[in-house]
């Protein structure tokens, strides 16, 4: 490697490090403020706790039997565990530009605060056991840890390269059973999302979307006459009486949100809209909540 | 120039523009607002929305309004609009600039002569012929000078200034005369009525249009001052009422060393509706007699001037007598007729030689003293040649007396005959004598002669070569009855007969009292000009010129007396002092009976005022009217396009706000600054007990004071219940000092004075039981100055502070024992030091080692023992600078220590330690 070369990387992660501990104090601070049990199986298995008393069958090994529970009684019995795996949680944060916006220069963009949801969330899992992965542009093999989290703040830092306008998550090649988490701005064209997301649900995927809106998307505060471009200016949209649009924008807005309610409630996901403005720890304690609500 | 609406424009041709603004109206409205390019990601949402209102969004009608309308000011902006156009165009091939010239004029000349070179300018690029003439210089009979061009009168207009009379009814006439046949006339008028101006007017309109140019502003003129019940009264007119008015004055004459300066001053207040002003002031007698003149401030007229001649002059004259009054003789006495002749203009006074002397009067009257005593008679001849007027009376006693007759006495303008002579009476043939007129040479040339005046008995004079030349006036039979003789600066005058009516009526008439007034005995009454006409030939000593300046230049005019008194100034008699045998007149420019009355012209007259409205240039402010409503309309456009909006707020608008606060901040952040450094100072002064050394500007110095005081702190600290802050260095200028119970001063050689304000304070700081320790660090070489460069400026710096009497500590002062007992102060040095001396009468306490001394903190402690040095500690509380040698060395340092300790406990809780004296009697007290 050159020297220039190892340079540049260096100052390059130099600028990744620099910017990552934010993003994950951030989250450890969220993540504080919310407590998860962990997921049992309501089933006897391999785990810690206690699940039930069983008599012994035959094929049970000696040291399983409970000689205690085994005293009261003629009978011999063993102590069967409540089963407790590892879940896998995959998260995609959106990566498009669309979620660089934001409408303040000091408040947060939407790819920062859905960020900070999902790697407070991803602590959490971590915390509780489960595994965390990372989907979308940069991917991430499950895996649970400290190390992982860290590993997952560092692909979400990263700007990916040449991200689309607006991004449409790809869960074809996850494996079944798992857990998703899709946080972005859903403002990409709906059916592609449908397709995937129902692809998902076929396959077992079940999960929470959460729409991350800047404040003025949601509340549409211009008047008079604008151009209005996309991030990229790949879309323009002039009108010369801004405030008349108020009232349409935001019957779109109420359709495109009902449109993913319905597919939320078709395919048993969740689905909840959050401002990048507000607290956070309402919207990670839902999600929280929405994927374990699938569990039970 | 063009006038449209009273406003003239340079480019008027540019208001064609205004035909526009329709055009940009309709172009602004057909063109929609600017559009704002806004980055919003959920466009996705709007593609393919479609206006509800297909036309544009209109720009409000009022911000187009608001456009045109700043439009229209930039247009008529450069259209060059001036305020006050000059209008008045002049007319004709010749132009006759006529100005009054007069006294009042004089107030605002500089007006008019620039008024008048704005016409020369005009003449001269319309090429009219000029001729400017001085109504008040004009003289009757003398030929105008004729039409020229206005260069060559431009160069002449400097010699053309107000005269202090005003044009009369002559001069006017003679003008009126002259006049051209056809001409323009600028007639820049002074304001005033006088007769002959209607005339004028009247000749000058038949000749060509009159244009008149007058001040706005009232004529004030200050009118002759009088006397009255001991007060002077000052009184001033103005010819328009309407506006309260409050003038000062002054009143001018030689001060002390001979030079004129302002004697007094005063106000005086035209009340709303008044003309008429009048104020009183009262001087002392001997000031008022040298008031020379009365000048209303501000006013740079003739007329603002009152000038004071002997009107006010009170001269001081002694009547001495011979004998004692007797009762019921006071009628006859000599004195009493002299008293109700001169009470009234003189101030009178009366006493021994010994006792009127001393009191230098200008005149003294001896009512038939014949003897002088030698040695008095030296001093009144040495008063008399110094400029005393001696007037004596016969009388029986001089009449009988022997001594001298027929010797010259120095103090007899004649000598005497034995005895006097009596005629009419019932012994001798004769008739009583009559008077013979008055000989032109005489001071009583003119006065009017009664014919019932008669001499019954007199003095008769030696004839002698100088007799006639002596006699002032005589009897009809030729026998002097007044003589006169100068001596030195001054004059004797006899009068031949007594001072009562025993040897003539003289005394009982009129002319009596005006012989006085020439012989200038008695002051000028109030009404005496009518008396001076026939007193012949007047000589000017000063002139006023038109500005109410006082000129004592030659040509000064001779003018006769009734010339002078009769009419109102003019070239002839211009206003001034005059003078005849030593007496003084004030020719002024009005009389208490001169009104002074705006002048009323015809209808038709056309009049301007003096002062036009300067010409304003109205391009500037609309140009800053534009600028503002066009930075407005950006602003509402950019509010209107939601450029400005709660949510994002825009760079431009925040340094807007930044810009103003940070005005704000700066504005206010000075004031704010210096009080608050005072208010922290005065906190950390008086949180705690603070030690305070006066920074000396020597940095070594002030920071071995420093370090004394930490380290006097400390020890403070460690022995005693005084437990100080750290000490605070004062700058004297700038601190408050009452704060602190003691001031360190080290005296160092280059240091500063303070100022007057900073003593003040410091006088203060020691009156209020404040103490301040001198320390000359020099081992108070030379006991307290003298000698030693730190001594020396030691007394510099302490000669403005209020030091009492010092006096070294004596053994028994509070000092010895306000904590430590000890008998030397020493430093790093020891020397006696001073205190305040104790009072002359303190007396040692019975059954106590020590006096009853005085009650408070001594103010000043005096040293040069360089105590800082000796109690300086360095940051580690290790002492900073040697004492002495080794173990004795320590002991001093102690001994320093302890006196720090005995002079701040001695501060702090002054002469309680004397407070043992009493112990005795409070035992007494306890055992009852």
């Amino acid at each position: 490697m050159s020297q220039t070369a190892a340079h540049s990387l260096r100052a390059q992660s130099q600028v990744l490090a620099g910017k990552l501990p934010p993003v994950l104090a951030q989250a450890h601070h969220l993540a504080a403020t919310i407590q998860l049990g962990t997921h049992g199986r309501r089933r006897a298995g391999r785990g810690d706790e206690f699940w039930q008393y069983r008599p012994a069958q035959p094929g049970d090994a000696r040291r399983t039997i409970d000689w205690r529970r085994s005293a009261r009684a003629d009978q011999h019995y063993v102590q069967d565990k409540e089963w407790q795996a590892a879940q896998t949680v995959w998260f995609w944060v959106d990566a498009g530009h669309s979620m660089q916006f934001s409408s303040t220069d000091t408040g947060p963009t939407k790819a920062h605060a859905a960020q900070v949801v999902a790697l407070a969330l991803a602590i959490l899992l971590v915390r509780a056991g489960e595994r965390v992965g990372l989907i979308g542009q940069t991917q991430l093999p499950p895996a649970g840890g400290e190390l992982q989290i860290e590993r997952m703040a560092l692909s979400m830092v990263q700007p990916p390269t040449a991200p689309p306008e607006y991004e449409t998550p790809h869960l074809r090649g996850i494996p079944r059973y798992g857990r998703l988490v899709l946080l972005s701005d859903f403002l990409t064209d709906l059916p592609p999302l449908i397709t995937e997301i129902d692809q998902a649900n076929g396959a077992g995927l079940s999960g929470a979307m959460v729409q991350m809106l800047d404040p003025q998307e949601i509340d549409f505060p211009f008047r008079g006459r604008i151009i209005f471009e996309s991030m990229q200016r790949s879309f323009q949209h002039e009108t010369r009486q801004a405030g008349a649009l108020r009232a349409t924008y935001a019957a779109r807005l109420a359709e495109r949100q009902q449109a993913l309610h319905d597919l939320a409630r078709r395919t048993g996901w969740q689905f909840r809209t959050a401002r990048s403005d507000a607290s956070l720890a309402q919207e990670l304690l839902w999600v929280s909540q929405a994927i374990e609500r699938r569990a039970k | 120039m063009t006038t449209i609406a009273g406003i003239g424009f340079s480019a008027p041709w540019l208001l064609l523009a205004l035909l526009a603004l329709p055009v940009i109206w309709i172009l602004l409205r057909a063109v929609p607002p600017a559009p704002l390019r806004a980055v919003f990601p959920a466009v996705t949402l709007l593609l393919g929305l479609d206006d509800k209102d297909s036309t544009a969004d209109r720009t409000p009608w009022w911000l187009l309004v608001l456009r045109c309308l700043a439009v229209a000011l930039l247009i008529l902006a450069f259209a060059g609009p001036v305020l006050n156009p000059d209008r008045n165009a002049q007319s004709g091939t010749r132009i006759l600039i006529l100005t009054d010239a007069s006294w009042a004029s004089a107030a605002d000349w500089d007006e008019r002569t620039a008024r008048i070179e704005r016409a020369l300018d005009r003449a001269e690029s319309n090429g009219q012929l000029v001729k400017i003439v001085a109504l008040s210089a004009v003289k009757p009979g003398q030929e105008l000078p004729g039409f020229a061009s206005a260069i060559v009168w431009r160069e002449n207009l400097p010699n053309i200034r107000p005269a202090a009379w005003a044009p009369s009814e002559e001069q006017m006439q003679a003008l009126a005369d002259s006049l051209p046949d056809e001409t323009t006339t600028l007639w820049l008028s002074d304001g005033l009525a006088r007769t002959g101006r209607a005339a004028l007017y009247r000749a000058l309109s038949t000749r060509g249009p009159v244009r008149i140019v007058q001040s706005d502003k009232s004529v004030t003129a200050m009118m002759p001052a009088r006397f009255d019940e001991g007060e002077v009264v000052l009184s001033a007119r103005r010819s328009i009422s309407g506006v309260e008015q409050v003038l000062g004055l002054r009143v001018i004459g030689p001060g002390p060393s001979g030079l004129q300066r302002s004697l007094a001053s005063g106000q005086i207040t035209f009340g709303m509706d008044d003309t008429d002003a009048e104020t009183r002031l009262e001087l002392p007698a001997e000031m008022r007699n040298r008031v020379e003149r009365i000048v209303l401030d501000d006013i740079a007229s003739a007329g603002a001037v009152a000038l004071v001649g002997d009107g006010l002059r009170r001269r001081e004259v002694a009547i001495l007598g011979n004998r004692a009054d007797r009762e019921g003789l006071r009628l006859l006495s000599g004195k009493h007729y002299l008293n109700s002749a001169l009470a009234p203009s003189v101030d009178l006074m009366s006493g021994a030689f010994a006792d009127v002397l001393p009191a230098n009067p200008d005149v003294i009257i001896l009512d038939d003293v014949a003897k002088i005593a030698p040695g008095e008679a030296k001093d009144i001849e040495a008063w008399v040649e110094r400029g005393g007027l001696l007037i004596r009376f016969a009388g029986p006693q001089m009449a009988a007396t022997t001594v001298n007759v027929g010797q010259d006495d120095t103090l007899l303008p004649v000598r005497l005959r034995a005895g006097g002579r009596s005629i009419g009476g019932a012994m001798s043939w004769g008739e009583p004598r009559k008077l013979a007129p008055f000989k032109a040479d005489t001071p009583f040339y003119g006065l009017p002669l009664p014919q019932d005046i008669q001499v019954r008995a007199q003095v008769l004079a030696q004839p002698g070569p100088d007799l006639s030349a002596r006699t002032l006036a005589s009897l009809a039979d030729g026998t002097p009855l007044i003589t006169r003789k100068y001596l030195g600066a001054g004059q004797i005058v006899l009068f031949h007969v007594t001072a009562n009516a025993e040897w003539s009526n003289l005394p009982l008439s009129g002319l009596f009292v005006s012989m006085l007034e020439r012989l200038s005995v008695a002051g000028r009454s109030q009404n005496a000009d009518s008396r001076i006409t026939n007193e012949g030939l007047w000589r000017a000593q000063a002139l006023l010129d038109g500005f109410g300046t006082v000129m004592a230049e030659p040509p000064l005019p001779i003018v006769d007396g009734a010339k002078l008194a009769g009419t109102p100034p003019g070239p002839e008699n211009p206003p001034g002092i005059y003078a005849n045998e030593g007496r003084f007149y004030a020719h002024n420019v009005l009389t208490a009976q001169s009104r002074i009355t705006p002048v009323t012209w015809p209808l038709s007259a056309q009049i301007s005022s003096l002062v036009a409205a300067p010409l304003r240039s109205l391009k500037g402010p609309l140009l800053v009217a534009a600028l503002v409503l066009l930075m407005l309309d950006a602003l509402v456009s950019m509010a209107l396009a939601g450029r400005i909006t709660r949510i994002r707020p825009q760079p431009a608008t925040q340094a807007l706000v930044l810009v103003i606060s940070l005005g704000l901040t700066i504005a206010s952040a000075p004031a704010d600054g210096r009080a608050q450094a005072a208010d922290e100072l005065a906190l950390a002064a008086t949180s705690q007990t603070v030690l305070a050394h006066v920074l000396t500007g020597n940095p070594d110095v002030d920071r071995v004071a420093r370090a004394g005081l930490i380290g006097l702190s400390d020890t403070l600290f460690a022995r005693t219940s005084i437990e100080p802050a750290d000490p605070i260095g004062i700058d004297l200028e700038r601190d408050e000092l009452a704060l602190f119970p003691m001031l360190y001063w080290p005296v160092t050689p280059d240091q500063t004075l303070p100022s007057a304000t900073a003593y003040a304070r410091l006088n203060t700081y020691l009156r209020s039981g404040g103490l301040i320790l001198f320390d000359t660090r020099d081992a108070g070489r030379n006991a307290l100055g003298a000698g030693s460069t730190n001594g020396a400026k030691l007394q510099a710096l302490a000669l403005p502070l209020e030091i009492p009497p010092l006096e070294p500590v004596p053994k028994d002062h509070v000092l010895t024992r306000s904590f430590y007992l000890m008998q030397s102060f020493p430093g790093r040095f020891d020397t006696p030091i001073w205190v305040e001396a104790a009072p002359p009468g303190a007396v040692q306490a019975e059954g106590m080692p020590f006096r009853n001394l005085n009650d408070n903190v001594t103010p000043v402690v005096i040293g040069g023992n360089d105590w800082a040095a000796a109690w300086a500690v360095d940051e580690s509380g290790r002492w900073l600078l040697p004492v002495g040698r080794g173990a004795a060395g320590e002991r001093q340092r102690e001994f320093a220590l302890r006196f720090g300790v005995n002079l701040i406990m001695h501060v702090l809780t002054g002469n309680y330690k004397s407070d043992q004296v009493h112990v005795p009697a409070l035992l007494d007290r306890l055992g009852q």
